[in-house]
């Protein structure tokens, strides 16, 4: 099940919904088109369910916004960028497991 | 002992899916386990031509959604989590899931599939997702207007770079040998793309870049030269390399290359346990021998355990 936890963001409102967040936030780049999106989508979905108030979990298609995957230089998704008070802590890219997001969400906490 | 289900499926790709559908029909108390969403590498694949009921072909993508609800029309238990290990000896084989979990089931069949393999070059790793990948229907809309080339011979390289000219300007083949493995509707359609060329008897060196990502392959020829072509991105589709990561490896025999070694029936060395698909020792990896080793699996499964049945 999709989980109402995350959040869709875009590029006009990118500054204040991720930059701008007080938590670490996680963010999904994502395609309609792409397989491995889709088959991450429900470690997604979890993951923004246990971490619930301590790590925003937040997804961007990048057919809707060209500007902030530019932006990141993102050439490739599923990518999945960790943010700390505005900065990049660090990315993955692929259809990881889930034990790969949580370790990469635990450098931010 | 008493195992929580008669079978435990283990993957979601058209193998998997396939012993599901047989499982649900055949009334077993099964369950399917897989990580991400079922489909498997598939959902990967631009466009399937050659899976036989779809005569206008069908995207990867839609197949595999029809062949999800193809088991969801029978109700089969599917569960999404990862498997991070297994006990497979003895009568209840043990499941372990990535939240410490277990699950047992008296028969497994193992259909945890494959994933791209790795050139294993300098630069591959530093540049992946920076101008490397391995998803030419994920990736391939970044590269508008752009040179890119694709490194591989069989069915996938073939047909992604054909995929990929919807999108590049242009795109080079590197390919090792002087000939493509790749079917010969797929050669023909390559060869009459304008957009694509052929860079024969040549491996890729290295893959080297800038803070942009990528921007040139080192090249080695066959005659001793090299050389190197200025790209933005490399796509390499040269086979796939075995997801066995979770499996007991000191229990089950494997071939050299990691893949699981199983009869004609699909029986792996231990009773009770299956493989289908591409995590299977075996030539030829296409969709519809994955589905009919997924079905064979499961009727095997099931006289597996009609012949162990107990009276409780």
């Amino acid at each position: 099940m999709a989980s109402d936890k995350v959040l869709h963001v875009n590029d006009s409102d990118f500054d204040n919904t991720v930059v701008a967040n007080d938590l670490p936030c996680l963010v999904d780049f994502w395609a309609p088109w792409c397989g491995p999106c889709k088959a991450i989508g429900p470690v997604i979905d979890e993951l923004a369910d246990e971490f619930d108030g301590r790590v925003q979990i937040a997804k961007m298609n990048v057919d809707d916004n060209p500007a902030t995957p530019g932006k990141f230089g993102i050439r490739a998704i599923p990518t999945l960028i960790l943010f700390k008070d505005g900065e990049v802590v660090d990315k993955i890219t692929g259809a990881v497991g889930k034990a790969q997001l949580v370790d990469l969400i635990n450098k931010a906490l | 002992m008493q195992a929580d289900y008669q079978l435990i499926i283990v993957g979601g790709g058209p193998a998997g899916l396939t012993a599901g559908l047989y499982a649900a029909r055949a009334r077993l108390k099964a369950l399917l386990i897989e990580k991400g969403a079922t489909g498997g590498q598939v959902l990967t694949t631009d466009w399937v031509d050659n899976y036989p009921g779809f005569p206008d072909g069908i995207s990867g993508f839609e197949l595999m959604d029809k062949m999800t609800a193809h088991v969801d029309r029978f109700e089969l238990e599917k569960r999404f989590a990862e498997v991070t290990g297994m006990d497979l000896q003895g009568t209840a084989k043990t499941i372990f899931l990535g939240n410490g979990e277990t699950i047992q089931a008296r028969t497994i069949i193992l259909a945890t599939g494959a994933r791209p393999r790795k050139l294993d070059v300098p630069g591959e790793n530093e540049f992946s997702g920076r101008g490397v990948s391995y998803c030419a229907t994920c990736d391939g809309p970044f590269y508008r207007q752009q040179e890119i080339a694709v490194v591989g011979g069989g069915n996938t390289a073939i047909q992604e770079a054909i995929h990929l000219t919807k999108f590049a300007a242009k795109v080079t083949v590197i390919h090792r040998r002087d000939e493509l493995r790749a079917t010969r509707i797929l050669q023909e359609k390559a060869f009459a793309n304008d957009k694509i060329t052929f860079i024969w008897n040549t491996q890729v060196q290295a893959i080297e870049g800038d803070e942009s990502g990528v921007t040139t392959l080192r090249l080695a020829h066959k005659d001793g030269t090299t050389s190197a072509l200025p790209v933005t991105g490399i796509f390499i589709l040269i086979g796939v390399m075995p997801n066995n990561e979770m499996l007991p490896r000191e229990q089950l025999e494997l071939d050299n290359a990691g893949f699981i070694r199983t009869d004609t029936e699909m029986a792996t060395s231990i009773p009770g346990v299956y493989a289908a698909g591409d995590i299977r020792s075996k030539r030829f990896r296409q969709i519809i021998n994955a589905a009919g080793e997924g079905a064979n699996a499961e009727l095997s499964a099931e006289q597996y355990l009609a012949g162990q049945a107990t009276p409780h």
